[in-house]
C-alpha cells in the first residue's frame, strides 16, 4: 500500500510536468491546426535558458525560472515568425515537417553550445521528508504546487480575459472566429507564448526532477502528445487530466515493467484512445 | 588511389541505401501523403531481423541461424511490413497527424528495445558478424559486386514504383492525398490505399534496413541513430521533389554530399570543437530543410514535371489511336 501511494506521489509529479507542456501542445495544435513536434525541444532549452541565469548569476533556479520561461516565449514566438507563419498557407502538415527540423535544429545548437552530457542546477543530493513513511522531496512540492498555480492562472487567462476567450474561440471554429474580427496573427503570437512558456516551466521542473541534458525534452514528447490526444485535441482542460493520467500509468507500470519502457506504456494508452475513442476523453476535435 | 575508389564505391554503396529509404518514403508521403517519422525504426527492424537470421550462431545474442542472406532480406521485408500493417491498422483511418505521433512512439518503441533487450539485440554491443554478400567469391573486395547487386535492386524497386505511379492504383493514392472525400465518393476504400501505400513503404525500408546490416557487418543503437536517419531521408524526399521517383534518388545523392561535405568541412574545426561537430552539422542540414520548405517546396524536380511529361505521352497515344 506504501509503494502504492509512493508511486501516486511520483505519478503526479511527472503527471504536472507532462501536463505542462500538454496544454501548450493542445492549444498550439487547436489554434494552428499542427502538431507542434519542436515541443518537447522548447521543454529542454528552457530548463538550459534557466541554467545560464543560474550559472551567471548565481540565483536559486526558482529565481532564475520567470526569465528561462520569458527567454523561451520569446524564441517560440521568433521561431513562429520567421519560420511557421511562412508555412501556414500551405498544408498544415508541411508545418509538422518544418517542426521536426526544428526540433533538430534546437537540440543540435543546445548540443553545441553545453554539450551533450548531463547537467544539474544545483550540487547534492536533497533529503526527502518523511511524512507517514512516504518520500517527498522538496522540489516535488515545489513541482506540484508551481503546477496548480499555473493551471488557475491559465483558467483565468481563458476565461476572463479578451485575449482567451479569442483564444478558445479560434480553437474551437477559426473561421467563425475570424469572422467576428479577431486579430489571428496576435492570437496566434499570444498561444506562442503561452504554449512556450508552459513548455519552459515544464522543462525547468523537469530538469529539477533529474538532470538537464540535450534530449530531455524530446524523451517526454512522446507523453506529453498521449496526454493531448487523451484529454482531446485543443481541450486545455483535458490535457491537464489526460497529463495525470499518463504520469500516474507511467509510475504505476514500473513493478511490472522495467521503467526504460515507461514511454511504452503512454504510447500503449495513447493507441487504446485512439482505438477506442478517437475524440479522447474530453471530447476534442473530431478527427 | 586505390584506397580512393573503394571509398567511393562504398559510398556509393551508402547513397543506394538512401536512395531506397528516399523511395519508400516517397510511396508513403510523396505519392499517398502519409507521414512516417518513424523510418529509422523500420530501418532497424529490417536490419537486426536479417542480422539474427543470417549471422553464425553465437552466444551473444538470439539466433545466429546462420541462413542465407536472401532469406534475412526477404523476412527483413516481411517483418517491417508487419509491424507496419499493424501501426497502419490503428492509424490510418484517422487523421494524417495521428500517425506522424504514432510512428515517433514505434521508433522510441523499437530504440528501447535495441537498447535494452540485450537478449535479443546485442543492447548497446550491437550485434556483429553479420556475412557480408558475396565475401566467397571475390576474396574480401565485396563492395563492386555489392554495389552491383544494389543497383539491380534499386532499379527493380524503381521501376515497380514508376509502374505503380502510372497506374490506376497510383492515381488512386494521388486522389487519397488530395482530395479524399471525391475519392471516397467514386467508390474507393480510402483507408485501405493508404494502408497498402504505407505497408510496401515499410517492406522498402526494411529490406534498405537489411542490406545496411550486410554492408556494413555490424549494427547497434549507436550505429543506427535512428532520428538522424529518418531526418536525413525527409531531406531528400523534399529537396529531390516529393511525389517524383527520379527526384526521391536524386535528392538522396544530393543530400548525401552535401552531408559528407559537412563533415569534411568540420574537419578543419580546432580539436576542443570537433567534439561538437556533430551537432553543427545536423544545424546545418535542419536549417537547409527549412529554407527548401518555404522556398522550394515542391524540390529539384518536381511531381508537377512529371505529371505533365505523362500527359504528354498519354495525349500522344491517343492520336495515335
Amino acid at each position: 500500500m506504501i509503494d502504492f501511494l509512493q508511486l501516486t506521489i511520483y505519478g503526479i509529479v511527472l503527471g504536472s510536468i507532462i501536463s505542462l507542456g500538454a496544454v501548450g501542445l493542445s492549444l498550439i495544435y487547436g489554434i494552428l491546426r499542427f502538431p507542434h513536434f519542436a515541443h518537447g525541444d522548447l521543454f529542454t532549452l528552457g530548463a538550459y535558458m534557466a541554467f545560464v541565469v543560474v550559472v551567471f548569476f548565481n540565483v536559486p533556479v526558482l529565481v532564475a525560472l520567470p526569465f528561462g520561461v520569458a527567454l523561451t516565449a520569446l524564441v517560440a514566438v521568433a521561431i513562429d515568425q520567421t519560420v511557421y507563419r511562412r508555412l501556414r498557407k500551405v498544408k498544415p502538415v508541411i508545418l509538422l515537417i518544418a517542426s521536426v527540423g526544428i526540433a533538430l535544429i534546437l537540440r543540435s545548437v543546445i548540443q553545441l553550445v553545453w554539450g551533450s552530457g548531463n547537467r544539474v542546477y544545483e550540487a547534492g543530493i536533497q533529503m526527502p521528508h518523511l511524512w507517514m513513511g512516504l518520500r517527498i522531496q522538496n522540489d516535488h512540492l515545489i513541482i506540484v504546487g508551481g503546477t496548480i498555480l499555473l493551471v488557475i492562472a491559465l483558467h483565468l487567462f481563458l476565461q476572463k480575459t479578451k485575449v482567451g476567450k479569442a483564444m478558445r474561440a479560434m480553437s474551437d471554429n477559426s473561421d467563425l472566429a475570424q469572422v467576428t474580427g479577431i486579430d489571428v496573427n496576435r492570437i496566434i503570437i499570444w498561444t506562442w507564448i503561452i504554449g512556450g512558456g508552459l513548455a519552459a516551466v515544464a522543462g525547468i521542473f523537469l530538469a529539477m526532477d533529474t538532470r538537464l541534458h540535450p534530449v530531455m525534452g524530446w524523451r517526454l514528447l512522446l507523453p506529453v502528445f498521449a496526454a493531448a490526444i487523451l484529454g482531446g485535441i485543443g481541450r486545455p482542460y483535458g490535457a491537464i487530466a489526460g497529463g495525470i493520467i499518463i504520469g500516474l500509468v507511467q509510475e504505476y507500470s514500473t513493478p511490472f515493467l522495467s521503467p526504460a519502457y515507461k514511454p511504452a506504456i503512454a504510447f500503449a494508452l495513447m493507441i487504446l484512445v485512439l482505438i477506442v475513442r478517437p475524440t479522447g476523453i474530453f471530447v476534442g476535435r473530431k478527427v | 588511389m586505390l584506397g580512393l575508389i573503394d571509398y567511393a564505391i562504398f559510398s556509393l554503396c551508402i547513397v543506394g541505401i538512401y536512395g531506397l529509404l528516399s523511395l519508400a518514403l516517397n510511396i508513403q508521403w510523396g505519392m499517398t501523403g502519409l507521414f512516417n517519422i518513424g523510418i529509422g525504426a523500420f530501418f532497424a527492424i529490417g536490419g537486426y531481423t536479417s542480422g539474427i537470421l543470417t549471422s553464425p550462431e553465437t552466444t551473444a545474442h538470439v539466433g545466429g541461424f546462420g541462413m542465407p542472406i536472401p532469406v534475412g532480406l526477404l523476412a527483413a521485408m516481411v517483418l517491417s511490413a508487419a509491424i507496419g500493417l499493424l501501426v497502419g491498422l490503428v492509424t490510418l483511418n484517422l487523421r494524417a497527424d495521428y500517425l506522424a505521433i504514432a510512428t515517433i512512439g514505434i521508433a522510441e518503441i523499437i530504440r528501447l528495445i535495441l537498447q535494452n533487450e540485450g537478449w535479443l539485440t546485442g543492447g548497446v554491443r550491437g550485434m556483429a558478424n553479420i556475412p557480408r554478400p558475396f565475401e566467397q567469391i571475390t576474396g574480401g573486395q565485396f563492395e563492386w559486386a555489392f554495389l552491383v547487386m544494389l543497383i539491380v535492386i534499386i532499379g527493380v524497386v524503381f521501376l515497380a514504383l514508376e509502374a505503380a505511379r502510372t497506374s490506376a492504383w497510383g492515381r488512386v493514392l494521388r486522389a487519397v492525398r488530395e482530395n479524399e472525400p471525391t475519392a471516397l465518393a467514386s467508390g474507393k476504400d480510402a483507408t485501405r490505399f493508404r494502408l497498402e501505400a504505407f505497408v510496401v513503404g515499410c517492406a522498402i525500408m526494411g529490406l534498405a534496413g537489411a542490406l545496411y546490416a550486410h554492408l556494413f557487418s555490424f549494427i547497434s543503437p549507436e550505429a543506427f541513430e535512428p532520428m538522424l536517419a529518418t531526418f536525413l531521408v525527409w531531406v531528400m524526399l523534399i529537396a529531390g521533389g516529393s511525389g517524383n521517383n527520379k527526384g526521391a534518388l536524386l535528392g538522396a545523392l544530393v543530400i548525401w554530399a552535401i552531408w559528407s561535405g559537412t563533415q569534411i568541412l568540420t574537419g578543419y574545426l580546432p580539436a576542443e570543437l570537433a567534439t561538437r561537430a556533430g551537432a553543427l552539422r545536423i544545424i546545418l542540414i535542419g536549417v537547409l530543410l527549412i529554407v527548401l520548405l518555404v522556398t522550394r517546396p515542391e524540390g529539384m524536380l518536381s511531381e508537377e514535371s512529371d505529371r505533365r511529361r505523362d500527359r504528354r505521352r498519354e495525349e500522344r497515344e491517343d492520336l495515335k489511336d
